[in-house]
């Protein structure tokens, strides 16, 4: 699907930046950021950046992909839980996509995650890596 | 609110339909879903499909579907919740005929979907998902129950041969339905030695790319007795939503919607989960089939699997599943499965299931249930028969 460049651009924030929404009343962490706090109805909030480590709750690996993903197939995706809580998912990168393991420690780094064909706009955001990496 | 009944299902073709069209495959099962039904009109029509746009560039169904049935002037739309597009279709026909707004509705689903590349297809499914968060790092949808069927795994101890057990149990079903895309039996060792697609999910834990469409008629009990045709009733009816992350759910094992449609359904028929006695579930994956099982109820956490393998879900088990072959070997064309799984438990109630795949002991309460995306959303029927 093209990807125009303002789609892409309304989502910098969270892709390179990693800002999520804090809620006052419940200290509750949202990524990406949301109007309404899902457990108070609370709408007032302050923007912070999530940790960038956490732990692997999840994973698979794509081994059969489509076209746009065929290039870096097999490749690794995961649901991590960061250090505060939130959860988020990626692809984890930087190993053995058969090394990827339930509770295995992961850091968030800022990498490129699409290119839309030899002249169309490339994509950024956030993979995992292992910590160790 | 008024009774609401069930009185007679139509299919089209299923499969790969070169000589059908999106509108061709909805007219063929309307007209076989009037004539079962013996009705001489509608009040209004309801249309379940997922994607006809991204799929076939085509939207505005309920003007196009009531317009190519011969019926403009119509009351006519479309319905789209993902692949419970369906279930949520019949769901506007029930509440439209409890409510007394119309007597006789056809409640229908469809979807065209080979007549686009493979690749354009996974993408028009992937829009069920997360496009910002979840298909833009690379998830697909094999790739999302996969996350699911791992967590399942680790934290219950689910197997591999479990989820095999589901495709095989449900291709033994679907090799007797002559609706079914793929009505032929498969092994344990064909599914785990079939091309992987997403760790720990083979090509046959999927369920396929189909062209078919399924439509039912709903209508009040007084008018489905007139009709002297056999019918059924419709007990309850529950729909529930979830966050459409599946990242953002706290529990991976368990789907919550359908935990919660399957709560509000039982609630309004005045039944528990012990009073149903076969069910049709959303098998687009065979991990799915395992969770719903324990989502609504059936089974506890983590007994789903075990109770699989002994057979309990088999045709002639304790708690026949998917006696139609489910979406795994009768296929699924997203918007026609919801419909397709009243109409298997409307055949299923009324005798009328084809040889060799009635439920015995003519069993008297069938549910259906029905899910778009990853579980965001879920509708839940209970039916009885009249």
């Amino acid at each position: 699907m093209t990807m125009f460049s303002s789609r892409n651009w309304r989502e910098y924030p969270q892709r390179y930046r990693l800002e999520a929404s804090k809620f006052k009343k419940s200290g509750k962490t949202y990524f990406p950021p949301r109007a309404v706090d899902p457990e108070t109805g609370d709408t007032a909030q302050e923007m912070v950046k999530l940790p960038d480590t956490g732990k692997i709750v999840t994973y698979t690996v794509i081994r059969t992909a489509p076209s746009q993903w065929t290039e870096i197939a097999p490749y690794a995706l995961a649901i991590a839980e960061l250090t505060d809580g939130t959860r988020l998912m990626a692809q984890v990168v930087d190993c053995d996509v058969n090394a990827v393991k339930i509770g295995m420690e992961i850091r968030i780094e800022f990498r490129r995650i699409q290119s839309e064909s030899d002249h169309g706009v490339l994509s950024y955001g956030y993979k995992f890596v292992p910590k160790w990496y | 609110m008024r009774q609401v009944c069930v009185v007679g299902v139509g299919f089209s073709q299923w499969g790969e339909v070169w000589r059908r069209s999106l509108r061709g495959l909805f007219v063929d099962a309307a007209m076989n879903a009037i004539k079962n039904a013996g009705v001489d009109h509608l009040d209004s029509l309801y249309v379940g499909c997922m994607a006809s746009g991204p799929f076939v560039s085509q939207e505005h169904l309920g003007a196009l579907m009531a317009d190519y049935l011969g019926m403009k002037g119509l009351p006519a739309m479309r319905v789209e919740s993902a692949c419970a597009s369906g279930g949520m279709a019949f769901r506007q026909a029930f509440i439209e005929v409890a409510g007394g707004f119309s007597d006789i509705v056809m409640a229908s689903g469809v979807e065209k979907m080979t007549d686009c590349s493979g690749d354009d297809a996974t993408a028009a499914l992937a829009m069920a998902a997360d496009q910002e968060y979840e298909v833009f790092n690379g998830a697909t949808f094999p790739g999302l129950y996969a996350l699911m069927a791992h967590a399942h795994m680790a934290r219950y101890g689910t197997t591999r041969q479990m989820l095999s057990a589901i495709a095989v149990k449900n291709h033994k079903n679907g090799a007797k339905n002559p609706v079914a895309q793929y009505p032929f039996e498969i092994t344990i060792e064909g599914v785990e030695k079939s091309v992987m697609i997403a760790d720990p999910l083979h090509i046959l834990d999927c369920s396929p790319i189909t062209d078919g469409a399924a439509a039912v008629i709903v209508t009040t009990e007084e008018i489905a007795r007139k009709l002297g045709k056999p019918y059924i009733k419709v007990l309850g009816s529950g729909l529930a939503t979830d966050t459409i992350q599946l990242a953002h759910r706290a529990d991976l094992t368990t789907i919550k919607a359908s935990t919660l449609a399957a709560e509000r359904a039982l609630k309004m028929a005045g039944k528990t989960i012990r009073d149903v006695q076969f069910a049709e579930v959303h098998d687009c994956f065979t991990i799915a089939e395992l969770v719903i099982l324990e989502s609504i109820g059936v089974y506890k956490p983590g007994q789903a699997g075990p109770a699989i393998l002994a057979g309990e879900t088999a045709l002639e088990g304790k708690f026949p599943v998917n006696s139609s072959g489910g979406l795994k070997s009768k296929g699924h064309p997203v918007g026609a499965t919801g419909i397709a799984q009243i109409a298997e438990v409307y055949k299923q109630l009324t005798g009328q299931a084809e040889k060799g795949r009635q439920i015995p002991g003519s069993p008297k309460i069938g549910m259906t249930q029905n899910m778009g995306g990853s579980g965001a959303s879920s509708v839940v029927h209970i039916m009885e028969v009249a």
